[in-house]
């Protein structure tokens, strides 16, 4: 048998999270060479951070995948009016959970890259926002900003600057949409999180209290410690063109070895990710799906293939095992790569069961404000429930269909086209399930239940 | 309604730490439900008249966040993963263990009131699935023989004694 060369991981981010002697205390942090990077940074002006931003090319890496530099150029910093900056902390897409590991393993990292972002910004204040079912996350946090404080890394005068920024730790309580930026800011104003209409509302400009803010994600602020530190221009080196950097993704579902690995941008396809670093399917089974970026992204057939043309005028012709895993793979082959959650399922999974428990989650987490994303997800929830219990009807798949269309781009956040997406290709690949399970009426066999 | 002199200190600190007094509505909220177990009506009237906000104003935020709630859960709460990721590594049948071994259905106190189950969204720890959190404590893998066991010393209050199950903090912690 030929030996398969495992990909090796880059750990930039993650460098220390698993190190058997590193806690997420203050001294190993220090001793790891912490806060050097913002103490040389407030050395800097403030747009000269800003420009290395830019010029690493670094994406977001909560889902949307939007360069950060440009976010940070959109700010209003003519209103006069104070600059907010929040930590987009609220992990809750399915098949995601990467700033679990930062906030738990290396907090100090986010506070120095957060204090970095914020005195690159001018931030008068900035905010954590974390789901409040991160109980220990939220402790841990906020004894890392005491610890920070004490030093002098954090809060007033930091490091003797003459910048201050205090940071302060916000508890969600369980509700998916507060990932969604302007619902994150509606939630933080004490209020119900309805997202906001954009235009006018895009946070840059009419953000918290109606002030500029940046909203960026745990793992996104991290990445501005390690280009302040390695250099713009370096840090666009890593990965690919457009790709730039590392990314943190997160397996989960059936695989042998699920779990977190960093790679650079474009490193390892989603084969290499499957087969190699997570050791492949449970024994005797096939590969039958996969979702790429977390439970909002559309499905990929394990027997698909994905033809088309790259920008640069190549074409490509790939199985999903040839997906390359970046940003813009997963978006060539029809879906996205989101917040890096890749979930895997064998040839035992019933895939209309696998649609309803997705559907289940969307119509428990929509806000109600749009009646598109309200209702239709709730029917798709219920359609995609009897489906499952002994009432399929050969039309379901259509209808199922008309609904999710009836959602997707009608609604004033994303939120619509996350719920919509995954039935509108669950429905388009694997229509032959639908209308075996109206006529079976069963559970496929040595599936798991699902819903 | 009563508070402890502590929680009420608490409270006085989390509103200073924002611009704004409304902001501070949900820490605020998580302070008194942790004491509490539930912010009542009664509890929402104080609220919103420590905030200078009308009782709506909080009263929507309850009725809103699935995390908030109007009446408590059982004095050990049991949260189950009900996501995706974790149905695929087998939630529905470590749920149901749960239940068959608390006594209790999943969104229902027992009527002791000592035990109760959640079966909810996402907790964000997919690739340790089936993921339980008993009280603010996640125990990851816990599959169906295992939940059979976890059942048994929350049953017997041995859950803190044992190094069987080993909560995720624990474990970075004891780093």
């Amino acid at each position: 048998m030929i030996s398969k060369k495992i990909p090796k991981e880059r750990r930039v981010i993650l460098k220390n999270a698993d190190a058997p002697s590193y806690s997420n205390k203050i001294s190993c942090y220090i001793k790891e060479g912490g806060y050097n990077v913002l103490k040389k940074s407030l050395k800097k002006k403030p747009e000269e951070i800003g420009e290395e931003v830019l010029k690493s090319g670094v994406r977001g890496r909560g889902g949307a995948g939007f360069p950060t530099g440009m976010k940070w150029k959109f700010l209003d910093r003519k209103s006069g009016k104070p600059i907010y900056l929040i930590c987009n902390a609220d992990e809750s897409e399915p098949g995601t959970f990467k700033d679990r590991q930062i906030i738990h393993k290396d907090p100090h990292q986010l506070i120095e890259g957060m204090m970095i972002s914020a005195y690159a910004i001018q931030a008068k204040q900035a905010f954590i926002y974390i789901r409040a079912e991160f109980f220990e996350g939220a402790k841990i946090l906020n004894r890392a900003i005491t610890e920070a404080k004490a030093k002098g890394f954090c809060g007033e005068n930091i490091l003797g600057s003459g910048y201050s920024c205090d940071l302060v730790v916000h508890r969600g309580a369980g509700a998916y949409i507060c990932g969604e930026e302007t619902g994150l800011i509606e939630s933080l104003e004490g209020k119900r999180p309805n997202p906001r209409i954009k235009p006018p509302y895009f946070p840059a400009v009419l953000g918290l209290y109606q002030c500029p803010t940046i909203v960026n994600n745990v793992e996104t602020l991290c990445n501005v410690k390690h280009i302040m530190e390695m250099g713009g221009e370096t840090f666009s080196k890593i990965g690919k063109p457009n790709n730039t950097g590392t990314r943190i993704w997160c397996v989960s579902g059936q695989v042998k070895n699920p779990g977190y690995f960093e790679f650079e941008c474009g490193a390892l396809t989603l084969g290499e990710m499957i087969y190699d670093v997570c050791g492949g399917l449970l024994p005797g089974r096939t590969l039958q799906a996969v979702i790429p970026g977390g439970s909002s992204a559309k499905i990929l057939r394990a027997d698909e293939r994905f033809k088309g043309t790259h920008k640069d005028g190549t074409d490509f012709d790939w199985g999903i095992e040839d997906i390359p895993l970046d940003f813009d793979g997963p978006m060539a082959a029809g879906t996205m790569s989101g917040s890096g959650g890749i979930v895997v399922m064998d040839n035992t999974v019933d895939m209309v069961e696998a649609m309803a428990n997705i559907n289940a989650f969307y119509a428990h987490e929509s806000c109600g404000q749009c009646t598109p994303c309200r209702e239709g997800s709730l029917w798709m929830k219920k359609i995609s429930s009897r489906m499952c219990s002994g009432d399929a009807r050969e039309e379901d798949a259509d209808l199922l269909l008309s609904v999710a269309n009836q959602i997707e781009g009608r609604t004033i956040c994303a939120f619509g086209e996350a719920a919509a997406w995954p039935t509108q290709s669950f429905v388009k690949k694997f229509r032959k399930d639908f209308l075996k399970k109206a006529k079976t009426q069963k559970r496929k066999k040595d599936s798991l239940q699902l819903i | 309604m009563k508070l402890t002199e502590d929680t009420l200190q608490k409270i006085d600190e989390v509103i200073s730490r924002y611009p704004d007094k409304r902001s501070a509505s949900l820490m605020v909220i998580h302070l008194v439900q942790e004491e509490l177990g539930a912010v009542d009506l009664e509890a929402s009237e104080w609220i919103a008249d420590t905030l200078d906000l009308q009782p709506i104003n909080i009263r929507e935020l309850i009725t809103f966040y699935p995390m908030l709630r109007e009446k408590p859960w059982g004095e050990t709460h049991v949260r189950v993963c009900r996501t995706l990721p974790c149905a695929l590594r087998g939630s529905y049948a470590t749920c149901k263990k749960l239940e068959e071994k608390l006594n209790v259905k999943e969104g229902c106190v027992s009527s002791d009131g000592k035990h109760s189950i959640e079966f909810m969204e996402c907790l964000a720890d997919c690739g340790e699935g089936p993921v339980v959190m008993v009280g603010d404590q996640t125990f990851e893998n816990i599959d169906e023989g295992k939940a059979a066991k976890l059942a048994q010393l929350i049953l017997d209050d041995k859950l803190g004694d044992t190094n069987e199950f080993i909560s995720y903090e624990k474990a970075v912690e004891s780093i």
